[in-house]
């Protein structure tokens, strides 16, 4: 139960744990499931801990370290950290890589910040300069610093620049496919409704492989694109598609008095849609749209089947390494830091986004 | 949508703005004529492009090479397939084994998600909050790393076929896969389901009977429907001597013997689906019994109604009315996400047309376009099936 409810609720005349534990033996069949689940736990969380922490090996020089231990081989994550964070990219140039990454997660912690002045600028910042500014930093060529070809990129590094682009290029492309597709003008809404439901009909693989394999014979003969700038492609047109109906949802859910009242101050068509009808869409689209980026996140691993070492697929690479060709442990060790990784991120975007929604909320009660 | 009883107030009151009446109909018309332009001249770009590429990489296009040997093995098929079979019979076999992966999963993931839901609102608040800690563990950790973990970690650390895991004599699983005892087909096997079909539609008869008669001896119209699917099949079953007989799994040296083997891939890729669509349909059910009225309910019991009643004639309904859109739309994910099979080299349509295939045979454009032709109409299929169930169980709002 949350905070804020439960501050509106009158004060519990027993405690959480009393009514917790009432609740779990109200009746006998109750009881009995409490029973198993218990048994259940009892069984399998001991052992967990014992393999995963407490057997687990931390320490040492090589794989061998793990051989033969049955528990959680947590040194194959130590050696490989560096790989893992950052693919290939060449190692006297990884502070680059720090520091894009840096500048995006600070601009992002300024815009969690409540009550801070000036929080559209940071947006549009964190939208249009930033971008550009990191491509600059982890490409390199320009302004004296040595290029890094894509082919290098990896690990952790590729897969916040995969979610990183894909969300700050889907989100306006959507917003303008679901405009197109709301659009009194016929031919506009068929164009934007054929494209969006053919995407969304598509799996993302499909779009993945039709964008490696069929993109070099869609351009002039003799033009060379880059690998990854194809993926990145497919996946900004394919969650586009998704955020442009959620945009959709979002625009329909604005009162029609709204553009009117608009329109009756004197306001022009324009000016109602980009001052009154879309911060409004943005607003009631929110929780979807954090949905999607949350979809996004965990989507990006789907680059390692068209040959890219994104953070998963530079896991899967070292668990094939002959090296730690030393026992099961090492793949479900792997897994389980993997799945943390993935978990703990996904999981806080989405607390988060619940925490936004109830404050929105809020506001819209008062 | 609801329609206003008002014209627009812009158009009654405003004074005509320059961009109303017949200037804007021009100026809407010059535009789409503009977009309608740069359509098509994309497209003609992107033709005129494709069609160089061809020439220059000398591509031959058509579809002839359905029709010439395949070459290439698929380790599951369930129609004849062999190296020698044409690229159609391919085509076919990882097409059946996509759907027959994503009915299965779906098959086993929505009692299970449905379980999850209701477990995630139970009084005990224990088991609510073992449901909610899967829900959300599941859901925040990608589908491909989860089928890694079971295809990698889990199948790949099984024992070899001589210390298999058994379940009651009947199941093995090991490292080769699942094995299943299979149904082992005799001479008198058809008719005995032309007799099941007939028994299905005289049930069916009587359902429709009882529908009609109303809530009045419902349960003796249960049995009478149960018996009529039943009777036929059994009895025609015991007359031609049994041919339908169970064939189970032996060892047999270092290898089993009778039976039906499940890959590894495909017992990975079902037990991966099933328990990640069943968080998203626990979340969904929860939501749909959720979104039942209290009043509803209060007013159930108020007509002296007991819970069970409550339960199976007012919130069972209402709540499968809300659940049911989106749990097709969850159905679709999961028969996209089948795809990803390709990652663990599982025979479905994107591995073995778009991957084997398309390497094999050098054209793109037509494997492309016939692989994504095929994910769309099952697509359309799914989401055309759920919206005809839909309507019949919505309310008709008068």
């Amino acid at each position: 139960m949350s905070l804020h409810t439960a501050a509106l609720l009158p004060p519990p005349q027993a405690s959480r744990l009393q009514s917790f534990l009432k609740s779990t033996i109200s009746s006998p069949s109750n009881a009995l499931t409490s029973l198993v689940i218990l048994a259940f736990i009892a069984a399998t969380l001991p052992g967990f801990i014992r393999w995963s922490l407490i057997d687990a090996v931390w320490s040492g020089g090589s794989g061998k370290a793990c051989s033969g231990i049955d528990a959680a081989c947590w040194l194959f994550v130590r050696l490989r950290l560096d790989q893992i964070l950052y693919g290939l990219y060449p190692a006297p140039e990884r502070w680059r890589v720090d520091l894009a990454g840096a500048i995006g997660l600070a601009g992002l912690a300024l815009l969690m910040m409540r009550g801070l002045k000036y929080k559209i600028w940071i947006a549009a910042a964190l939208l249009l300069a930033y971008p550009v500014a990191a491509g600059i930093l982890l490409c390199g060529g320009v302004v004296g610093l040595a290029p890094v070809p894509t082919r290098l990129w990896g690990g952790l590094m590729l897969t916040a620049v995969v979610a990183a682009w894909t969300i700050a290029t889907s989100i306006p492309l959507g917003l303008l496919l679901a405009l197109a597709r709301r659009s009194a003008m016929p031919v506009l809404s068929w164009a934007a409704t054929g494209f969006i439901e053919v995407m969304r009909g598509l799996p993302l693989i499909g779009v993945l492989f039709l964008a490696i394999v069929m993109f070099p014979f869609f351009m002039p003969p003799g033009t060379e694109i880059d690998k990854l700038l194809r993926a990145l492609l497919a996946f900004t047109l394919f969650d586009a598609a998704i955020l442009a109906e959620v945009f959709r949802g979002g625009l329909q859910a604005v009162p029609r008095e709204q553009r009117e009242a608009g329109l009756g101050l004197g306001l022009k068509g324009w000016q109602v849609m980009l001052l009154v009808v879309i911060p409004q869409a943005v607003t009631n689209a929110l929780p979807g749209i954090v949905n999607v980026c949350i979809v996004i996140v965990k989507e990006t691993v789907v680059v390692l089947i068209v040959g890219l070492f994104d953070f998963l697929g530079i896991i899967q690479n070292g668990i094939i390494d002959p090296e730690w060709l030393v026992g099961d442990q090492v793949r479900a060790t792997a897994y389980l830091f993997a799945g943390l990784v993935f978990w703990s991120l996904c999981f806080s975007i989405s607390r988060y986004s619940a925490h936004i929604e109830r404050r929105l909320s809020l506001g819209r009660q008062a | 949508m609801e329609t206003s009883p008002h014209p627009p107030i812009a158009s009654r009151w405003a004074p005509p703005s320059p961009a109303s009446g017949r200037g804007a109909t021009a100026k809407s018309l010059a535009a789409q004529a503009l977009i309608l332009a740069s359509i098509l001249i994309t497209f003609a770009y992107l033709g005129r492009n494709m069609l160089l590429n061809m020439a220059r990489l000398n591509v031959h296009a058509g579809f002839a090479f359905f029709a010439r040997p395949a070459g290439f093995e698929i380790s599951q098929h369930l129609i004849p397939y062999a190296g020698g079979s044409s690229y159609l019979a391919a085509f076919l076999v990882a097409l059946i084994n996509t759907l027959v992966l994503a009915l299965i999963a779906i098959l086993l993931t929505t009692p299970l998600g449905f379980a999850i839901g209701l477990a995630r609102l139970s009084r005990n608040r224990l088991l609510a909050a073992v449901a909610g800690a899967y829900i959300d563990i599941v859901r925040n950790v990608p589908f491909l790393l989860q089928l890694f973990f079971w295809y990698f970690a889990v199948l790949g650390a099984l024992p070899l076929p001589r210390q298999s895991l058994g379940l009651f004599g009947l199941f093995f699983l090991n490292k080769r896969g699942l094995q299943v005892p299979a149904a082992g087909i005799g001479p008198g096997f058809w008719p005995v389901l032309l007799l099941l079909a007939v028994g299905l539609a005289l049930a069916l008869l009587v359902a429709r009977h009882a529908r009609r008669a109303g809530t009045r001896h419902a349960a003796s119209y249960w049995l009478l429907a149960l018996l009529c699917l039943l009777l036929p099949p059994l009895v025609g079953w015991l007359g031609a001597g049994a041919p339908l007989a169970l064939d189970r799994p032996v060892l047999e040296g270092f290898n089993f013997s009778g039976g039906l083997v499940l890959i590894p891939e495909f017992v990975a890729m079902v037990v991966a689906l099933t328990l990640y669509n069943a968080a998203f349909i626990g979340e969904l059910v929860r939501g749909g019994v959720l979104s039942v009225p209290r009043g509803v309910v209060e007013a159930g019991r108020a007509l002296g109604l007991g819970s069970n009643r409550v339960n199976r004639e007012i919130v069972v309904p209402l709540a499968l009315r809300v659940i049911l859109p989106p749990l097709g739309g969850q159905y679709i994910q999961l028969l996209k996400s089948t795809s990803l099979g390709a990652a663990i080299a599982y025979p479905e349509l994107m591995q073995v047309f778009a991957g084997t295939t398309l390497n094999q045979t050098g054209q793109p454009i037509e494997i492309m376009a016939v692989t994504m032709a095929t994910y769309l109409l099952i697509c359309l299929a799914i989401a055309g099936s759920v919206n005809l169930v839909n309507r019949r169980v919505q309310l008709v709002e008068r």
